[in-house]
């Protein structure tokens, strides 16, 4: 016979195979998009802003490199984030304000572009609180719906 | 719950978690959402090295390309998978495979001897302008394609412990005689060696195993995820600080804004929290040149902030942050880094 103890354990156990991370959660998220840059940048901040998030600036890293005399192809970063969640967590959490709002590498790759961005949920290891935890999380699930989205596209 | 339901509920479970594993796991797109965004849609390289070269995947056994994808390389960019079931990466190899019209070439793990003292003497004539005189490799990520690049491609580190693990002495041998086509890999018989000049730098190649573990594999203490300093100022004044810190320390000046700016309706951003953007332009063409993944962390940001009770200055922390790109060769420049942050920082705030 099988004990409650034991049955519970092995519930658990099936749930939590049921909702393991998928592989691939690396630390680094990157998606490569088979557009040129003006396509796909243009494509990421329309997909980003469908996700419910405002695109607060794009920084122009190519410029500043060439206008400083470095060859570069298109770079650029992408800063966004939901208002009312930078809001509250720059009050709550004034730790995390050095990685707010959240950022994308944009470069190009010849007639393609990659994206870069670090994984939310590798903020859990630097700021390891249940709440913000489930933050990253969610953030890390809009992420990779976006990279899809525009992978995809 | 009665033990029928639960027995009925546990079959289920046991049956869709073999279901899930029995099912042929999809190599395109596991490819293509692992891999692609470095080697190239169709292994042609980017970040990481090319793959579909002929010459690459006709001198290396299935083995060693799921042990690759398994342990990654250690500090040289390549991460490990170790996530990835071994029916995802079998999938992911197949994949591979396709890309040549070839059979992969059988493994065979026999030791090959050699005289390690000639082989040394060997590699460091024939090697170790590219490889490093320890095989640590070349410096950089994968392939010329967005920036310039010293080589072609990077070559691989021949001491990492995730390719010695992978590798066989058969296939460093195969390498060496027939030479990469594609890379600047030549044939060691087309440069005059011999078959025992070939065995002896296999030997050597091979201990790099016992040497200690190589640099590409520290990784730097970890320390808080941010830099933070009180200041003896108000707001306005560290600001104000802060901007002379930056240009102290040759850095240009390139925006200072409010962290909701762009976020919020022009005019009711909240003026307590600044951030000040400067770059070293020279430093960051270096840092992108040895991974063009760096630019997550740069320019260079510090916020001033104001919570009512005091005003801290704040950035990340480089040091914590350069193991995520699993490249050492950034330790060097996240440690400088972090000096110059330190030092910006503790400038505005005294």
């Amino acid at each position: 016979m099988i004990g409650t103890r034991l049955r519970h354990l092995i519930l658990a156990a099936l749930a939590l195979g049921a909702f393991a991370a998928p592989a691939g959660a690396e630390e680094l998220m990157m998606a490569r998009v088979d557009r040129a840059f003006p396509e796909a940048i243009t494509q990421l901040q329309a997909v980003i802003r469908a996700h419910g998030y405002t695109v607060s600036r794009v920084q122009r890293v190519d410029v500043g490199l060439t206008a400083s005399g470095y060859a570069t192809a298109e770079y650029r970063v992408v800063f966004y984030g939901k208002p009312d969640e930078i809001h509250a967590l720059s009050r709550s959490h004034p730790e995390l304000i050095p990685y707010l709002p959240l950022m994308i590498v944009v470069m190009a790759e010849n007639e393609e572009t990659v994206l870069v961005s670090l994984n939310p949920t590798k903020l859990s290891q630097y700021f390891p609180d249940a709440p913000l935890g489930r933050q990253f999380a969610r953030w890390e699930q809009d992420l990779r719906s976006v990279f899809r989205a525009v992978a995809e596209h | 719950m009665s033990h029928r339901r639960f027995a009925a509920l546990l079959s289920i479970g046991l049956l869709t978690a073999h279901a899930a594993t029995a099912a042929p796991a999809d190599g395109a797109g596991l490819y293509r959402e692992h891999c692609a965004a470095c080697h190239g849609r169709d292994g042609q390289g980017g970040v990481g090295v090319p793959l579909a070269l002929p010459a690459f995947l006709d001198s290396v056994d299935d083995k060693f390309l799921r042990e690759t994808i398994r342990r990654g390389r250690p500090g040289r960019v390549m991460p490990a998978f170790g996530r990835l079931g071994a029916g995802e990466i079998d999938a992911i190899v197949r994949h591979m495979r396709g890309w040549s019209s070839r059979p992969a070439p059988p493994r065979d793990e026999a030791r090959i001897a050699g005289d390690r003292a000639r082989g040394a003497r060997l590699y460091a004539a024939h090697c170790a302008a590219c490889h490093g005189e320890h095989g640590e490799g070349g410096h950089g990520t994968g392939v010329t394609l967005s920036r310039p690049r010293r080589q072609p491609i990077l070559a691989p580190g021949l001491n990492n412990p995730g390719f010695l693990a992978a590798a066989t002495d058969t296939m460093i041998k195969t390498t060496l005689t027939r030479g990469r086509s594609g890379t600047p890999m030549r044939s060691f018989l087309e440069q005059g060696l011999r078959e025992r000049d070939i065995d002896d730098v296999v030997a050597f190649v091979r201990g790099f195993a016992d040497a200690p573990p190589p640099e590409a594999t520290r990784v730097l203490e970890t320390e808080t995820p941010v830099i933070v300093r009180e200041s003896a100022y108000d707001l306005d004044e560290t600001v104000e600080k802060l901007k002379t810190a930056v240009k102290a320390a040759n850095m240009r000046l390139i925006r200072v804004q409010y962290l909701d700016e762009g976020l919020v309706p022009e005019g009711k951003e909240d003026k307590r929290q600044v951030i000040v953007y400067s770059c070293d332009f020279p430093f960051l063409n270096e840092a992108l040149k040895i991974d063009p993944r760096v630019g997550l962390f740069l320019p260079c940001r510090v916020t001033v902030v104001d919570d009512g009770k005091r005003v801290r200055v704040m950035s990340i922390n480089p040091k914590r942050l350069s193991a995520i790109f699993n490249n050492a060769e950034l330790n060097e420049l996240c440690e400088r880094m972090h000096q110059v942050y330190v030092n910006i920082l503790e400038e505005s705030v005294f």
